[in-house]
């Protein structure tokens, strides 16, 4: 079944009005990796007939790591022109599957004159399945895995958000194993703070790889994100440790949408 | 004659300690400004949970009760010290002992065994930084005066207990020669194993030995913290009750950029009309202490250098140069430097250093993940986190000193609103690829 994507602007013209805005973000867009993630959360959308629509061409960076690396200026463009677009289709309600756009969009923009309410892509799911929306075929496709999480900082740290995820995997027939950091003690996996665009500085070892052991630690088959920079280091670490064949690093909404057979 | 010594000594103590608290409250309004006067509830909340609950530290639960007793020792000494500074402004013996009767010798036997599990945590605390070589508490940002400052603390907390037990030890034997005892839990017993068939008159020599040392114990302390890392004893309380309520993740937005962004963006503004009177300040970001916040400052006076940040900061443990901790020690040392400066040559004097190259390298800053593991991990709430982005600031938008992976990255949002190069028509991509 192709994908049910309707633009913002394409809604207006016709005179309608989505629930919600899925804001794809940079990753979401263009990494193929992240494209999907996005694909598998548009699948549940699709699926549970919400009526959402996206900005397509018209959406921009949030300015998360121009901020994060020091450059208000190119923050504040970027944040006070989305402002404008968003407020100007009377935005209300907002979700997306990058923790970084998430916090920009809940905690930073408000300031600049845009106060919308954010959610993550996994309590828009977790509310999906609660509300009777979204209910997970009994497929077997996880049964008797043993799936980790990764707690995305600008998710967990930053906002508070550490059971919508881990309530979606208990929903799994898996077995939800911890690392030995996790939730508030979650080691990073290295691309926050504009890391993610550079090489790191001096050191000796690699953020991602010291993550990706505490991952193969728990022996967990899949090791879940809800975050595609977390995604992409993970599943670097993965590779440097040729784990690709045992190993799998998925997001939650690329879980559930398996589960429920999309 | 005593009574005298004892006012003097109280009254030099009480003004010196004053004197360099006033200069503690200069440096620290050395500070930009910024409110943290609203959300008083949630303040006094935090304060009591995080300062006098001591919660954040018993997510290490070890360190935690050890500390738990160091702390409950102090505070409940302060009643003691009630009336050791009566008895030696009166010349009493024990004044409150007759009127309290049996609270008396509760408060005292509570206080005893607090100093019997102090000393013990005391120990502990020795051990762990000089013979288990905890890793946290060994690292190159300690070494030298940091290293010794801690052992000093610890072991002026063993001589001050040894002088209480010697003093209420020496009391117990020479109750005992009267056929009374004071019945306090610790030195009942243990005064007469120390102080056996010791004479009257060197029990009373012991006891004023243990009592004075006590007190000029008490005194010396109370005018070292000023000087130490262990003057988060006074500032873990303020500093908990200004700590910053915000979710983690949110950054400052900076008012001054935001005056200068609109002015760009809004198309039927005179490019040539007159700065606003509340004009861009002199800098953006942070290059030295007086660009950072007050509260920034109060942070680093509050630090008492246990490392809980650095030991889990990513970048610390896969071997970056940055640590958190030690940025916080450079803000002080900075501030320090800097306030002194100031007092001797006057406000607007410059020494020519700065907190940024000076004491932090452009290396440390660009090492952070922001990821807030080290302001999660402070058990006093200090935010490491915002003054490496205030660093991070100025060198990006003042020196243009970016790495240069991240000048592509910026450039890239600048022009076509990605972190990478792709053409905004391409947004849409994904909806139609299997």
């Amino acid at each position: 079944m192709s994908l049910q994507v309707r633009t913002m602007a394409d809604m207006m013209a016709s005179g309608e009005t989505p629930e919600i805005l899925f804001w794809v973000g940079c990753a979401g867009s263009f990494d193929d990796r992240a494209k999907k993630i996005t694909k598998a959360l548009v699948k549940i959308l699709n699926h549970c007939k919400v009526n959402f629509a996206v900005l397509g061409a018209e959406e921009s960076c949030t300015g998360d790591p121009a901020k994060r690396a020091g450059n208000e200026f190119t923050f504040q463009m970027q944040a006070l022109m989305n402002i404008e677009l968003l407020n100007g289709y009377e935005i209300k309600k907002i979700v997306t599957a990058c923790p970084h756009c998430f916090n920009t969009l809940k905690n930073e923009y408000p300031g600049l004159g845009g106060t919308y309410e954010v959610i993550h892509h996994t309590q828009l799911i977790q509310d999906l399945i609660n509300t009777g929306k979204l209910a997970l075929a009994d497929n077997g496709t996880f049964k008797g895995k043993k799936i980790t999480f990764h707690d995305p900082c600008y998710l967990g740290r930053a906002n508070d958000v550490y059971e919508a995820p881990r309530a979606l995997i208990e929903k799994l027939d898996a077995a939800l194993v911890e690392m030995k950091r996790c939730k508030t003690n979650g080691l990073c996996c290295g691309a926050g703070g504009a890391q993610m665009f550079k090489e790191a500085e001096k050191g000796n070892k690699e953020i991602n790889i010291e993550r990706t052991e505490d991952a193969l630690e728990t022996a967990a088959g899949i090791i879940a994100t809800g975050c595609p920079f977390c995604n992409t280091m993970m599943t670097d670490g993965i590779k440097h440790f040729e784990k690709e064949e045992d190993v799998k690093v998925l997001d939650i909404a690329e879980l559930i949408a398996n589960a429920a057979d999309l | 004659m005593q009574q005298i010594l004892f006012g003097v000594l109280t009254l030099l103590s009480f003004g010196f300690f004053a004197f360099n608290l006033r200069k503690i409250a200069q440096n620290i309004h050395l500070g930009q400004a910024i409110n943290r006067s609203d959300n008083k509830a949630e303040r006094w909340r935090t304060m009591l949970l995080v300062a006098l609950g001591q919660k954040k530290m018993f997510s290490r639960p070890i360190p935690a009760l050890l500390h738990l007793a160091l702390y409950a020792a102090f505070v409940i000494t302060q009643i003691e010290l009630i009336e050791i500074l009566v008895d030696g402004l009166s010349g009493s013996h024990r004044f409150f002992q007759d009127s309290l009767g049996a609270f008396y010798t509760f408060m005292i036997s509570f206080i005893e065994v607090l100093s019997v599990l102090a000393f013990i945590g005391t120990i502990a605390f020795l051990a762990r930084r000089n013979l288990l070589k905890l890793p946290r508490l060994n690292m190159k940002e300690l070494a030298g005066w940091p290293t010794q400052d801690a052992n000093l603390i610890l072991i002026m907390e063993i001589v001050l207990i040894s002088f209480i037990f010697t003093m209420n030890g020496a009391d117990e034997e020479l109750q005992s020669y009267a056929g009374n005892s004071n019945g306090f839990a610790i030195s009942s017993w243990l005064g007469p194993i120390l102080f056996d068939g010791k004479s009257t008159h060197t029990l009373q020599t012991l006891e004023q030995i243990g009592w004075w040392g006590h007190i000029i114990m008490v005194f010396g302390f109370m005018n070292y913290l000023p000087y130490s890392k262990h003057l988060h004893i006074f500032m873990a309380f303020p500093n908990t009750y200004y700590s910053k309520l915000e979710p983690k993740g949110q950054f400052t937005n900076m008012q001054s950029v935001t005056n200068e962004v609109k002015l760009m963006l809004d198309p039927n503004a005179d490019p040539y009309a007159a700065a606003p009177t509340d004009a861009a300040p002199a800098r953006f970001g942070a290059k030295d202490v007086t660009d950072l916040t007050w509260k920034n400052l109060m942070d680093a006076y509050s630090c008492t250098e246990c490392g809980r940040c650095t030991s889990v900061c990513p970048a610390n443990t896969t071997g970056k140069l940055l640590s958190p901790r030690k940025i916080m020690m450079d803000t002080r040392d900075r501030m320090v430097e800097l306030g002194d400066y100031k007092r001797k040559n006057g406000p607007d004097a410059e020494d020519g250093k700065s907190l940024l190259g000076s004491y932090i390298t452009e290396e440390e800053l660009w090492a952070c993940t922001s990821c807030n593991a080290c302001v999660q991990e402070c058990p006093v709430n200090i935010d490491p986190l915002s003054i490496i982005i205030d660093l991070r600031r100025f060198l990006v938008m003042e020196e243009s000193k970016v790495p240069s992976e991240l000048t592509g990255m910026l450039t890239n949002i600048e022009n076509n609103g990605a972190p990478w190069q792709f053409a905004a028509t391409e947004r849409m991509n994904w909806a139609n690829e299997d």
